[in-house]
């Protein structure tokens, strides 16, 4: 058994850690946070020379043709340093939709793009709050135009190619369908929410140029296969923050002192933070077996992106909240960094669906016959 | 990144798998454990016992340990082919696991080259069992507080005291033993510790009725007992170091626990339906809990292949070993309440006969409450987790520079 990361992809996470924290820092974060600047560009630009966007993108589209293994440990990083940039948007959804549906002119259109950072590719679901249902989708596909809204997309004010999900008006089911943003039917409106270091956007179409990607009327399957892989890779990024929310909290429970001891010397906090230590270490567990199951295309991936997905979710959330709540009144100002925490777990606990969907399709799994 | 056997470690699987088709006794009988209510004692280790020796025979009682003691001198990794395949058989467990998991790696360690001769192969085979003699009424968690009496006469020290919770003293053939050798000095300086012969006079061992109904642990007497100062373990007032050696073991064997099979569980969920006639499966919170439950085991499972590979690359496990216990012990007794719930006014039923999946459910919950305790409570390795792992400060400790008799005690 050898259920670790290789030597050369611990070394890859330092030194992806090590550039984010020279490049990434908190004040970073707090420029997009602050509207100082939409995302932190020049860090993509950087990312893009050392090749991340591109990591599971084959060299015949310009990519490094690394494996899934390697983008885990970078997700992990990102994850860590709050990076206030598109990397999950473009990187997990738009670029890997394109791998596993794309034609080979879509494919080499818009992946080489995409793998130098010159393009920002979303991923367009949802249709307000509620979660989104094949069967109820108002977004319309019919006779090469897409007519209709999505609310919020992720980076939506970045995008430069958005894959949209779309009832499809020949086949009646749902399509992928591939839009050009800069077409100017589309109508992008920036949207404020709970995690403002990531941009999110109302994209509205009307009769926009649009292009399945895949088959006509099966996008469905196509996403939720999509979803599988991209809940691992940002579990990965869900254990980064995580760690940093846990590491943060139990610096301060060192330093701060009341009645005349230091705080990380309560039991209250003790145990608090080993329970954040405990959900760590079983998120992290869950989400390597996803990242195997990933890198090998396993039967088991259904259940292994949910499993990861759902413990991943909880640890973050868990270790954001009990941070703010170990740092006392410092803890709730704009000035410390507890909320950014606190802010990213919410949003990554809910982009790709709650936990509350992904504990549905976790049971879903156990439920097959060929249950593992 | 892989589960794959080596070729070595694929050889050695087919070897346990061929080995334990022809060794199992009869599939059918009920499981001996030392922890069941329902069975007879005697007789579950008297099976126990048989079991053991055609294990130590074969090499796997110790797998990892050299051959010189009896083990196969084998890897961290063929410990766990072994495990994983054993589980995968109905045999007795659990006699066996406080002597070879923390007495005789303690006497390992601790004692001298005759010691080693006389005690590990008879542990082995089952002939001879041991037992932990450290929880006092006074004190458990707070280990280092405990009374009992050590006082040096020629050769040999005599004992005086109580022990309590003493899993399988009372089947017991010999135990190790934590005393206080020195009351005049702080706690943790004044402790010795031996290994005794359980029939040595004035050992008195009194069962003790669990709420499970079974009687597993003991009260210990002692008066004015004998043991050779050759029997003593570690130097005189070196006892917590020993304990901590003995207690490091207990940490690693501890977690395992037994675990609902989550597919099982489902297939018996799914057989029932709530008040308005709606499948259980298909409630909310019946899918969200059993989501939780399902994403804990399995964490716990990869921690666990975490902690093998660091072992199988020679390294030392990290830090990650430390929550087995604590997660796995309120999971069960969580999962167990809650089937208990589904099943309604039925869920109180134990009889194996009329419970489903013969009262497991039941079984799991009343036993429980003693995981959340033994071994370190919940409590205990929480503070373990903060202060090794995270590095938080240690408890204030009022007693750690005094005498240990002028402690206050409550009493
Ligand atoms: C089934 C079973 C088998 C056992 N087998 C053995 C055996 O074979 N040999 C043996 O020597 N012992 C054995 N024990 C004893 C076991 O080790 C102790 O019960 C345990 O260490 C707790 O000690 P205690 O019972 O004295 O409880 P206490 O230490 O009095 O604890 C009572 C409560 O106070 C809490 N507490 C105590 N100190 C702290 C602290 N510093 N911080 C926070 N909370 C604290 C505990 O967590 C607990 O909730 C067994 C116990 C059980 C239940």
């Amino acid at each position: 058994m050898n259920f670790d990361f290789s030597n050369e992809q611990k070394m890859l996470k330092d030194q992806a850690r090590k550039f984010l924290q020279d490049q990434c820092s908190s004040t970073v974060v707090r420029q997009v946070l602050e509207g100082e600047m939409e995302y932190a560009s020049h860090v993509w630009q950087e990312m893009a020379q050392m090749g991340w966007q591109g990591t599971c993108i084959p060299e015949a589209y310009g990519g490094a043709g690394l494996g899934y293994l390697e983008l885990c440990v970078l997700a992990e990083e990102v994850g860590r340093s709050l990076a206030p940039i598109p990397f999950s948007s473009s990187v997990y959804l738009a670029a890997e939709a394109l791998l596993s549906a794309g034609s080979e002119a879509q494919k080499s259109h818009w992946l080489p793009k995409l793998s130098s950072g010159e393009a920002i590719g979303v991923l367009a679901l949802a249709e307000g709050a509620g979660a989104p249902v094949e069967s109820h989708l108002q977004c319309q596909f019919s006779g090469g135009q897409l007519t209709g809204k999505k609310m919020p997309v992720l980076d939506g004010p970045l995008a430069d190619v958005a894959i949209v999900v779309a009832k499809d008006g020949e086949t009646g089911g749902v399509s992928l369908v591939l839009v050009d943003v800069a077409d100017s039917s589309v109508q992008t409106e920036p949207l404020t929410t709970v995690d403002p270091t990531r941009p999110q956007a109302i994209m509205t179409f009307n009769n926009t140029p649009a292009e399945c990607l895949g088959a006509p009327g099966k996008g469905w399957g196509l996403l939720t296969q999509l979803f599988n892989k991209a809940a691992v890779l940002l579990a990965f990024e869900q254990i980064g923050g995580a760690d940093a929310a846990l590491q943060m909290a139990r610096d301060y429970a060192l330093g701060r002192y009341a009645f005349g001891r230091q705080i990380g010397s309560f039991q209250a906090i003790k145990h608090k933070l080993a329970d954040c230590y405990i959900k760590n270490e079983l998120a992290r567990s869950n989400t390597y077996f996803g990242a195997w199951a990933l890198s090998t295309n396993a039967r088991e991936l259904p259940l292994a992106a949910a499993t990861a997905r759902v413990s991943a979710t909880q640890a973050f959330e868990f270790a954001a909240k009990e941070n703010i709540q170990t740092h006392g009144g410092m803890g709730y100002t704009w000035e410390f960094d507890c909320h950014l925490y606190y802010r990213r777990a919410k949003l990554l606990a809910l982009s790709l669906g709650s936990a509350l969907t992904w504990k549905n399709r976790l049971v879903d799994q156990l439920e097959q016959p060929s249950a593992a | 990144m892989d589960f794959n056997d080596t070729p070595q470690e694929a050889e050695f699987r087919a070897e346990v798998k061929a080995w334990l088709k022809a060794n199992v006794p009869d599939q059918n009988q009920e499981v001996a454990s030392a922890y069941s209510s329902r069975q007879n004692q005697a007789e579950a280790l008297a099976k126990a016992k048989q079991w053991q020796a055609k294990k130590a025979a074969a090499g796997y009682a110790a797998i990892t340990w050299p051959t010189e003691l009896g083990g196969l001198g084998g890897t961290p990794m063929q410990n766990v082919i072994y495990a994983d395949e054993e589980s995968k058989y109905v045999v007795p467990r659990g006699f066996f696991d406080i002597g070879l998991g923390m007495c005789i790696p303690t006497l390992i360690k601790h004692g001298t080259d005759a010691h080693r001769q006389r005690y590990v192969k008879p542990a082995l085979y089952g002939e001879e069992v041991w037992c932990q003699l450290f929880s006092e009424p006074v004190a458990g968690s707070d280990l280092a507080g405990i009374r009992t009496r050590a006082e040096k006469d020629g050769d040999d020290w005599i004992l005086n005291g109580q022990k309590i919770w003493t899993s399988g003293a009372h089947h017991a053939d010999y135990g190790i033993i934590v005393t206080r050798s020195d009351p005049a000095v702080p706690k943790h300086q004044g402790l010795t510790f031996f290994f005794l012969d359980m029939k040595s006079p004035g050992v008195e061992v009194k069962p003790i009725k669990q709420i499970s109904g079974g009687r597993n642990f003991n009260e210990v007497f002692f008066t004015d007992v004998r043991v050779p100062d050759s029997q003593r373990l570690g130097g005189v007032g070196e006892g917590w170091k020993v304990s901590l050696t003995t207690l490091m073991n207990e940490r690693l064997s501890a977690g395992r626990t037994l675990d609902a099979d989550m597919v099982e569980f489902i297939a018996m969920i799914k057989t029932f339906t709530m008040e308005d006639g709606s499948p259980a499966i298909k409630n909310a919170d019946v899918r969200g809990k059993l989501a939780d439950w399902y994403a804990q085991g399995q964490g716990l499972k990869y921690t666990r292949f975490r902690t093998m590979t660091a072992l199988s690359k020679g390294q030392t496990p990290g830090p990650e070993a430390s929550i087995g216990k604590c997660v796995s012990a309120s999971r069960s007794q969580d999962y167990a309440a809650f089937a208990m719930e589904l099943m309604e006014m039925g869920g109180v039923v134990t009889d194996p006969d009329h419970s489903p999946q013969q009262g497991f459910f039941p079984e799991s919950w009343i036993l429980s409450p003693a995981m959340r305790i033994a071994g370190g409570t919940d409590e205990i390795l929480r503070n373990i987790i903060a202060e090794r792992v995270l590095g938080l400060p240690g408890d204030v400790r009022v007693d750690k520079d005094m005498p240990f008799n002028e402690l206050p005690t409550g009493a």
